[in-house]
């Protein structure tokens, strides 16, 4: 599964502090502890800022390529900034994100297609938020169909079907795993979510995340955006890996048992 | 003879079928309704929202507290109405343009509703014309709006601006919140008081209305 890194996100007080100081000694340590973790890929994040988001946007991607040979995640529903950081980004970034809102996906598309990006795309419409698994399947599907026809490949797109915190829609989670299961069934393409949703609210979120996690995984998840720097998620992952048999031999399983790393 | 504060008690422990026994039971003893109300039930809600406010609750137990209340609201709504006893103060809530977060709107209005205030709920991504329309029609003595996007920040400007222009802003308290809004914020869109939780919220709309 590719692990994505969540931390450099402007709702977190100290990277939004660090984001209006141009403090980029802090951000660039954030990103080289996630990648040290097993980060892959890095999630980023100005939004806060709405005034100079672009121009933020732009020094973030810069400061954290600088330091960190990973591609990002571009995480803003500002075409301005999604194009401000594509702009500078080195090697194939992620767009954070679309939604099957035409004036979204029209906007940002485009942008995807001239800077031969992949996008996650959410399961929202002009009418909000599906609650069942067929409703998020059927979203599923016409996002697949529009980024088609903006010349983007199945196996470009990241389906988001969206997870609900436990504490507040205890039914959603189901649906959200049976979600992933449809989706899965579409040719090449993609799935991915943020996992901390979910516990949130709840007590010792770690063990529900860490979890939740082996949950998707066995519903076929692709992608995650997680803190990769929680033992207890990271050492769910790889045991879910081991046992579904997307990893070979168990080789990663062993490997971070002998570094200690579960 | 029932103590109201069994029935507090046993709201804040979620137990709803307890709560709708013991309402019944005090009504049988001769306890007005707006006395259970009062006592019971907005007492109850009261704890629950200081405790969450400390977070020494969870979400999910707020929600079950909320059910225990309505399980006795139940009851007592139709009496309360009969005996004149019913809500004056109406308290509108929806959650603005272009945003979908209903969690935090959701706690709020059962807050207010704890606190015996009417609550309207006009729902998700509502537009500043449905805002117009909604005052309008129901006449709320404070209107809640709810953003948890800073993309979506804008959209309470834009709703205060359109109830401005439609000659309703004056006839209405404005109380607005969500995680990324301040009270900086609040006065700079001109809104009348800001809540950074549900519990203060229903201190900030008291506040307000003693200002009417
Ligand atoms: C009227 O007067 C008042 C007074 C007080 C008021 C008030 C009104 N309204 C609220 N209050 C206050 O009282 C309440 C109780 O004490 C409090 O309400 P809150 O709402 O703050 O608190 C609730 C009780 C619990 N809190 C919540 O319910 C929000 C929790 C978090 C995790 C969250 C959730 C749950 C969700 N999300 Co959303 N989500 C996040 C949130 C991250 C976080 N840690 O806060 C946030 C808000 N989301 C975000 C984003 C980006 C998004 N979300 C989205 C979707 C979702 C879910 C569907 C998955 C789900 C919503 C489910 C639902 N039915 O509401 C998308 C947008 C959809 C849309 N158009 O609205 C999406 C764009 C997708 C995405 N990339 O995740 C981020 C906003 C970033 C920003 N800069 O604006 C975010 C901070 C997460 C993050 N760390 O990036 C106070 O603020
Ligand atoms: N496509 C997509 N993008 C996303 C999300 C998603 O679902 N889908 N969800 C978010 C994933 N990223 C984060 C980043 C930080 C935190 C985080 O750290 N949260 C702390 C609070 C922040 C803090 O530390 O102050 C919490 O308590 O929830 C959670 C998710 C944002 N981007």
């Amino acid at each position: 599964m590719l692990i994505i890194g969540e931390k450099i996100n402007s709702t977190r007080q100290r990277i939004n502090r660090a984001l209006i100081s141009k403090d980029s000694h802090y951000i660039q340590q954030v990103a080289v502890d996630q990648v040290a973790n097993g980060a892959q890929v890095l999630d980023v994040n100005c939004g806060i800022n709405i005034k100079n988001e672009p121009e933020l946007m732009s020094w973030l991607v810069r400061i954290v390529q600088e330091k960190v040979k990973v591609s990002l995640v571009i995480d803003s529903p500002n075409p301005d900034a999604l194009e401000a950081g594509l702009k500078v980004h080195q090697g194939s970034a992620i767009v954070n994100s679309i939604t099957a809102e035409k004036n979204r996906y029209e906007k940002i598309l485009p942008l995807v297609k001239k800077y031969q990006a992949k996008v996650i795309a959410l399961t929202i419409d002009e009418k909000g938020m599906p609650r069942t698994a067929r409703e998020r399947f059927d979203l599923a599907k016409k996002l697949v169909k529009v980024t088609a026809e903006h010349g983007i490949p199945a196996k470009d797109v990241y389906i988001d079907s969206l997870v609900h915190p436990v504490s507040t829609e205890p039914q959603q989670v189901t649906e959200f795993l049976e979600a992933l299961r449809l989706i899965k069934t579409l040719p090449d393409v993609q799935t991915i979510c943020g996992l901390s949703n979910v516990s949130f609210g709840l007590p010792n979120r770690s063990l529900l995340n860490a979890t939740f996690v082996a949950m998707v995984l066995c519903s076929g998840l692709d992608a995650a955006i997680i803190d990769p720097t929680d033992k207890s998620i990271r050492s769910a992952i790889k045991a879910a890996e081991a046992l579904l048999n997307r990893d070979q031999y168990c080789a990663s399983y062993i490997a971070a048992h002998r570094e200690s790393k579960l | 003879m029932i103590d109201p504060k069994q029935i507090a008690e046993n709201l804040i422990n979620g137990q709803a079928p307890k709560v709708k026994e013991l309402v019944e039971q005090a009504l049988k003893d001769g306890l007005t309704p707006g006395q259970i109300l009062k006592e019971g039930l907005i007492e109850g809600m009261n704890v629950v929202g200081t405790r969450f406010k400390a977070n020494e609750f969870y979400i999910p137990e707020v929600l079950v507290a909320a059910r225990a209340m309505h399980a006795g609201m139940d009851i007592l709504k139709p009496l309360l109405a009969k005996s004149g006893d019913k809500p004056t103060v109406k308290f509108m809530i929806g959650t603005v343009k272009g945003d979908l977060h209903d969690i935090g709107k959701n706690l709020v209005g059962m807050m207010m509703e704890g606190a015996g205030f009417e609550v309207i709920d006009v729902g998700i991504d509502v537009s500043p014309e449905k805002f117009v329309e909604a005052v309008k029609e129901k006449k709320p003595h404070v209107v809640g709006m709810s953003a948890l996007l800073t993309t979506t920040m804008p959209s309470i400007k834009t709703s205060i601006e359109a109830l401005k222009s439609a000659g309703v802003r004056d006839k209405t308290k404005i109380l607005i919140g969500g995680a990324p809004i301040t009270e900086n914020f609040a006065q700079e869109v001109g809104a009348d008081g800001y809540a950074p939780d549900a519990a203060s919220a229903v201190d900030k709309a008291r506040e307000l209305l003693q200002q009417r």
